[in-house]
C-alpha cells in the first residue's frame, strides 16, 4: 500500500510504449470521426456566429454583457462553492463513517438529481412565497399582516436562483468525489493516521488535494449545467448570459448575435477546462493496486449526538433538494389523481423511457471509444478533440439543438435534391424531425456527463494493470475489454445514471426536434406549464422525478455492493 | 452480475420499443385530409378549436407545439417542411415570420371577409384571430382610482408600487414598442426610466404572478393580459387563485384618449405547406364566429370577428377600447424596444 511516484498528466500514463507493428488507426480514425460528429451542432453554432455582422456588438458589450456576465459569474461562483462543500463533505461522510440511516441516505443523495432545475425553480417559488406554506406559518406565529410588515428574502433573486441551482446539482460533485474516496482515500488516510494526524488534517491536508481531480470534474459538471440553464433563471428573473442569448435571439431577431454570445460562453468553458488541465499536469494520483477497491474499508463510528448531526447534516440537502419540489407537487397532484390515467402521460412515460435507455447507452459507448481513443493516442489533439466533443453540454439546449437542427435539415436537404436530380425520386426529410434527431441530440449534449464519469474512474486505475496485460501478449484493444473494462464497471454505472436522467428530464432540444405527436414527460410538462399551469403539469413532474429515481436506486446498488458501502 | 442482465434485457426491451416508435412518428408530411400546424399557442388551447374543425370538415390535424425557434425549423426544413399552417401570438413573431420569407401570400374572400384589415397584414402573410389587452391589474384595497394611463405609471406618486414581468418578455416588448410609436425614443426612455423607478421589485415571474404580489400586499398595480384574470377568477383547481383575481380590479389603460394597447395571436400559411387546400380550410374555420366564441369562452380572449360575442367573465372587466394604431407601426419598433430595456436596465429592478 504505498503512493506510486509518477510525474505526469493523468491520462498520459494510460499510454504505453508502443508495440512494434500497432499503430491503432483504426481507433483513432474511428473516435475521429465520431468526435467530429458529435461537435457538428457545436461546429455548427460557430459558424452562424462567424457568418453574422458584429452589429449587435457595441450595444451588447455596452448595456448587456458586462451586466450578464457579471451575473453569470457571481451565480457560477456560489453554486460551485454550495456544491464543493454539500458535495464533498457529504461523500466524504458516507464513506469515512458510520452514523444512523448512513446507507439509506448515502443513495438518497442522489435523489436531487431526479429534479430538473426549472421544476426546482418553480417549487422554490411556490414554497417560500408570500401564499406558500413558510410565509404563511411565519405570519401566523408572529402575527404579520401583510408583506410590509417584515422582511423575507426574495428567492427571486441570484442567491436564489444559486439556491436552487446548487440543491439539485450539488449530487455530480457528491457522485464523483464518492468515487474517488471509495477507490483509494482509505488507504493513505490510514497511513497519515497511523502516524498521528487527526481526521480534520487529513481530510485536508490528504484526502482533498487527492481527490481534487474528480471534485474539479463533478465542478465542471455544475459549472456547464448551470451556464445552459435557462428554465430556472426566467423564472426568476436573473439575467444571465443565456437569458441575453435569447433576447438577442428573439426580441431581437439576430440568431447570429445569440450564436456571438453563446460561442463566448463556450470560450469560457474551454479555457477554464484547459486551465485546470494545465494547473494539474504534474500532478498524479491512482492507487497502487487496482483490486483494493474490493477492500472493506473500516469506518469510523460516530457515536451519540454526533451521529445524530451527521444524519442531519446529510438530511438538510436531500430535503432541501428533493423534499421541496415533491412536498409542492404532490400537493397539486392530490387534486389531479385522475391524471395518471390520461392515456397521453402513459404514452410520455414510455417515450421518457425508451429514448433515455437508447441514449444512456448510446452515450456510454461513444465515451468509451473517445476514451480508449485518447488512451491509445500519443497526440494531445486527440485529448483536445475530446475536449472539445463533450463542450456542448455548456450551450443551452435550444441553441443547441439549434445547431443541429440546422445541420441535420441541410445534410437531409442535400440528400434530398441529389436524389431528385440523379434519381427522379424525393428522399423528403430523413433525420430531422424524427425521434432519432432527439436521440442524436440527447447523446451530444450529454457526452459530458459520461465522459467525466467514465474519465474519472479511468484515472483512478493503475496504468501498471493495463501495462501487465500488454506484457502477457495481449494487445492493447484486449487489454481494454479484458482488463480496464470490469474495473471501470462502478464509473460506467455512474455514467449510464447521469445520462439517462438527464435525459429524461431534458427538454428545450426535445422540444424543439420533435416529430408530431411526440410527448415525453418534460414537453408534457412544459406544455402544461406554459401558460402558468405548472399545476397540470404535476403528475408528470412527479413521473418524471419517480422515472430519473429508478435508475438511481437500481444502479446505486451494486454500486454499493461492489463496494461494500 | 444479475443486474448486467437485467440492464441488458432493458436495453433490448427499450431497441425494441424504440424501432416502434421510430416506425411511427416519421413525419407525415403529405397525407390525404390532414393539416399539420406548428404552433406557439398552447396544445390544450387550441385543441377545442381542432376538435371542432374536424368534427365539421373531417379534416385530421397534427400539432406540433414549440416554445421557441418555431420560425428557425421552418427555414431549416426548407421545401420539404411539413408545416401547413402556423399558430402563434404576439405581433412581431408573425411580422418575423413573413420577415423569414416561411409564409405565403393568401388572398382568400371569406378570410378577408372575417378578419378585418387592421388585424392582418395587408399581403396576406399573417392574420390575427384573437386579440388580448395590456391592461393595469390594481388593487382594490389600495387604489381608489378607476381610470389609469399607461404615461402615468411613470409617476412618482407609484414609487415602489408596480409589478410587473420582464421587460424583455414579447408581451412587454410589444407595449414599449407601442410606447415608442405615439411619443417617439426620446420620450418613451424618459417613460421607462421612470417606471423603472416605480418599481415594487425587480420584474419576474408571469402575468399571473403579478396578481399574486398585489394580493400579497407586494405592490399596488401589475402590468398583465386580459384573458389571465379571466383565467384566475373561474380556476376551480386552485381557488385560492380566485382570491388573487378578487383583491384586484382590472383597469383599461388610455380608455379616456388613444386607448389600451392591444396584441394579437394570429396564423399564418407556411411557404411550402403541402396541403395547401386544408390549410386554408383551416383558417377559414378559425375566423368563422364558432371559431370565434370557442376562442372567446374557453380562453377568455377577445374575438376579431365583428359582432362576435365577448365572454361574461370579460364583459365584466368593462369595455375595452383598442389603440387605433395599426399593430405593423408598433411591431417596427420591437427591436428598439428591447435594446431599450437593456439600456434602461428595466430588469434591474429598481434598485440599481
Amino acid at each position: 500500500m504505498t503512493l506510486q511516484p509518477a510525474p505526469t498528466a493523468p491520462l498520459r500514463e494510460h499510454r504505453f510504449p508502443r508495440v512494434r507493428g500497432e499503430r491503432h488507426r483504426a481507433a483513432r480514425l474511428g473516435s475521429l470521426i465520431i468526435a467530429l460528429a458529435v461537435m457538428l451542432p457545436v461546429a455548427t453554432i460557430l459558424f452562424v456566429a462567424l457568418s453574422g455582422t458584429g452589429e449587435a456588438w457595441p450595444h451588447l458589450l455596452r448595456y448587456v454583457l458586462p451586466q450578464s456576465l457579471g451575473t453569470t459569474l457571481i451565480l457560477l461562483g456560489l453554486v460551485a462553492m454550495g456544491t464543493a462543500f454539500i458535495g464533498v463533505g457529504s461523500a466524504w461522510l458516507v464513506v469515512g463513517y458510520e452514523f444512523p440511516l448512513r446507507r439509506l441516505l448515502s443513495w438518497a443523495l442522489v435523489l436531487p438529481l431526479a429534479v430538473p432545475t426549472y421544476l426546482a425553480a418553480y417549487a422554490f417559488g411556490e414554497f417560500f412565497h408570500y401564499v406558500g406554506p413558510v410565509q404563511t406559518a411565519l405570519r401566523a406565529v408572529f402575527g404579520f399582516e401583510s408583506a410590509r410588515d417584515y422582511w423575507f428574502p426574495d428567492i427571486r433573486s441570484t442567491w436564489g436562483a444559486a439556491l436552487v441551482v446548487t440543491s439539485v446539482t450539488f449530487p455530480y460533485v457528491y457522485l464523483t468525489a464518492r468515487v474517488v474516496f471509495l477507490m483509494q482515500g482509505r488507504n493513505i488516510a490510514d497511513v497519515a493516521r497511523t502516524l498521528g494526524a487527526r481526521p480534520a488534517r487529513v481530510f485536508f491536508r490528504i484526502l482533498l488535494p487527492v481527490a481534487r481531480p474528480a471534485i474539479v470534474a463533478g465542478l465542471a459538471l455544475v459549472m456547464m449545467e448551470t451556464l445552459n440553464d435557462i428554465g430556472a433563471v426566467e423564472y426568476l428573473g436573473v439575467r444571465t448570459l443565456t437569458l441575453s442569448v435569447y433576447a438577442t435571439w428573439l426580441n431581437r431577431g439576430s440568431l447570429e448575435g445569440a450564436a456571438q454570445i453563446a460561442s463566448v460562453m463556450l470560450v469560457i468553458v474551454f479555457l477554464l477546462l484547459t486551465a485546470e488541465q494545465w494547473a494539474r499536469r504534474k500532478q498524479r494520483f491512482h492507487s497502487a493496486r487496482g483490486t483494493q477497491m474490493h477492500v472493506r474499508p473500516p469506518r469510523l463510528p460516530l457515536r451519540g449526538f454526533k451521529g445524530i448531526l451527521a444524519t442531519g447534516a446529510l438530511g438538510l440537502p436531500i430535503l432541501s433538494g428533493f423534499g421541496i419540489p415533491l412536498f409542492v407537487f404532490v400537493r397539486y397532484v392530490s387534486k389531479r389523481l385522475y391524471q395518471f390515467a390520461d392515456p397521453q402521460v402513459l404514452q410520455a412515460f414510455l417515450t421518457s423511457v425508451t429514448v433515455a435507455s437508447i441514449t444512456a447507452i448510446a452515450t456510454v459507448v461513444i465515451a468509451l471509444l473517445l476514451l480508449n481513443a485518447m488512451r491509445l493516442s500519443r497526440s494531445p489533439y486527440t485529448m483536445a478533440l475530446v475536449r472539445l466533443a463533450s463542450i456542448g453540454y455548456a450551450l443551452p439546449g435550444t441553441i443547441l439543438g439549434l445547431g443541429l437542427l440546422l445541420s441535420l435539415a441541410a445534410i437531409d436537404n442535400t440528400v434530398d435534391s441529389a436524389a431528385r436530380t440523379y434519381g427522379g425520386f424525393s428522399t423528403g426529410l430523413l433525420l430531422t424531425g424524427t425521434a432519432a434527431s432527439i436521440v442524436i441530440a440527447c447523446t451530444i449534449r450529454f457526452l459530458a456527463l459520461a465522459e467525466s464519469a467514465v474519465r474519472s474512474g479511468l484515472e483512478k486505475l493503475p496504468p501498471n494493470l493495463d501495462q501487465a496485460a500488454r506484457s502477457l501478449g495481449k494487445t492493447a484493444n484486449q487489454s481494454a475489454l479484458a482488463v480496464l473494462l470490469p474495473l471501470l464497471k462502478p464509473a460506467i454505472l455512474t455514467a449510464a445514471i447521469l445520462v439517462f436522467v438527464d435525459t429524461v428530464k431534458e427538454l428545450s432540444a426535445t422540444i424543439l426536434l420533435r416529430p408530431f405527436g411526440f410527448r415525453t414527460l418534460a414537453t408534457h410538462v412544459y406544455e402544461n406549464a406554459s401558460r402558468g399551469v405548472v399545476e397540470d403539469g404535476a403528475v408528470a413532474a412527479l413521473l418524471i422525478i419517480a422515472t430519473a429515481i429508478v435508475p438511481v436506486v437500481l444502479l446505486s446498488r451494486p454500486l454499493m455492493r461492489d463496494h461494500n458501502t | 452480475m444479475l443486474t448486467n442482465k437485467l440492464i441488458a434485457a432493458r436495453a433490448g426491451l427499450a431497441a425494441l420499443v424504440a424501432a416502434g416508435t421510430l416506425a411511427t412518428t416519421l413525419p407525415a408530411a403529405q397525407a390525404e385530409g390532414t393539416v399539420n400546424i406548428y404552433s406557439y399557442r398552447q396544445p390544450f388551447l387550441i385543441k377545442p378549436l381542432l376538435d371542432a374543425f374536424t368534427e365539421k370538415t373531417g379534416i385530421a390535424t397534427e400539432v406540433l407545439f414549440l416554445d421557441k425557434g418555431l420560425e428557425d425549423r421552418i427555414a431549416a426544413e426548407g421545401s420539404n417542411s411539413p408545416a401547413d399552417v402556423i399558430l402563434t401570438v404576439d405581433i412581431g413573431r408573425l411580422m418575423n415570420a413573413k420577415e423569414k420569407s416561411i409564409t405565403q401570400p393568401v388572398e382568400d374572400e371569406t378570410v378577408n371577409s372575417e378578419i378585418p384589415s387592421e388585424f392582418r397584414d395587408p399581403e396576406g402573410h399573417w392574420f390575427g384571430v384573437t386579440t388580448r389587452g395590456r391592461v393595469v391589474y390594481a388593487s382594490k384595497e389600495r387604489v381608489e382610482q378607476d381610470t389609469i394611463t399607461y404615461e402615468e405609471l411613470a409617476d412618482p406618486k407609484w414609487k415602489g408600487k408596480i409589478c410587473m414581468r420582464s421587460g424583455q418578455h414579447n408581451y412587454n416588448i410589444a407595449l414599449f414598442a407601442s410606447m415608442i410609436a405615439h411619443h417617439g425614443e426620446e420620450k418613451a426612455e424618459e417613460w421607462m426610466k421612470g417606471l423603472k423607478a416605480n418599481l415594487a421589485r425587480k420584474p419576474s415571474g408571469n402575468d399571473r404572478a403579478q396578481a399574486q404580489a398585489i394580493y400579497a400586499g407586494e405592490c399596488d398595480l401589475g402590468i398583465g393580459n386580459t384573458y389571465y384574470v379571466g383565467l384566475m377568477i373561474n380556476n376551480e383547481k386552485e381557488p385560492e387563485q380566485k382570491d388573487w383575481a378578487a383583491s384586484m380590479k382590472v383597469l383599461f389603460p388610455n380608455s379616456k384618449d388613444r386607448g389600451t394597447h392591444v396584441n394579437i395571436s394570429g396564423m399564418a400559411m407556411a411557404k411550402h405547406a403541402p396541403n395547401r387546400d386544408n390549410a386554408l380550410e383551416l383558417m377559414r374555420f378559425l375566423g368563422s364566429a364558432e371559431a370565434q366564441s370557442i376562442y372567446a369562452e374557453t380562453n377568455y380572449e377577445y374575438p376579431v370577428l365583428p359582432g362576435a360575442t365577448v365572454s361574461e367573465t370579460v364583459q365584466s372587466f368593462g369595455q375595452i377600447k383598442p389603440d387605433s394604431l395599426p399593430l405593423a407601426e408598433i411591431a417596427k419598433n420591437r427591436k428598439a424596444a428591447s435594446e431599450m430595456v437593456d439600456r434602461v436596465g428595466l430588469d434591474d429592478g429598481p434598485a440599481s
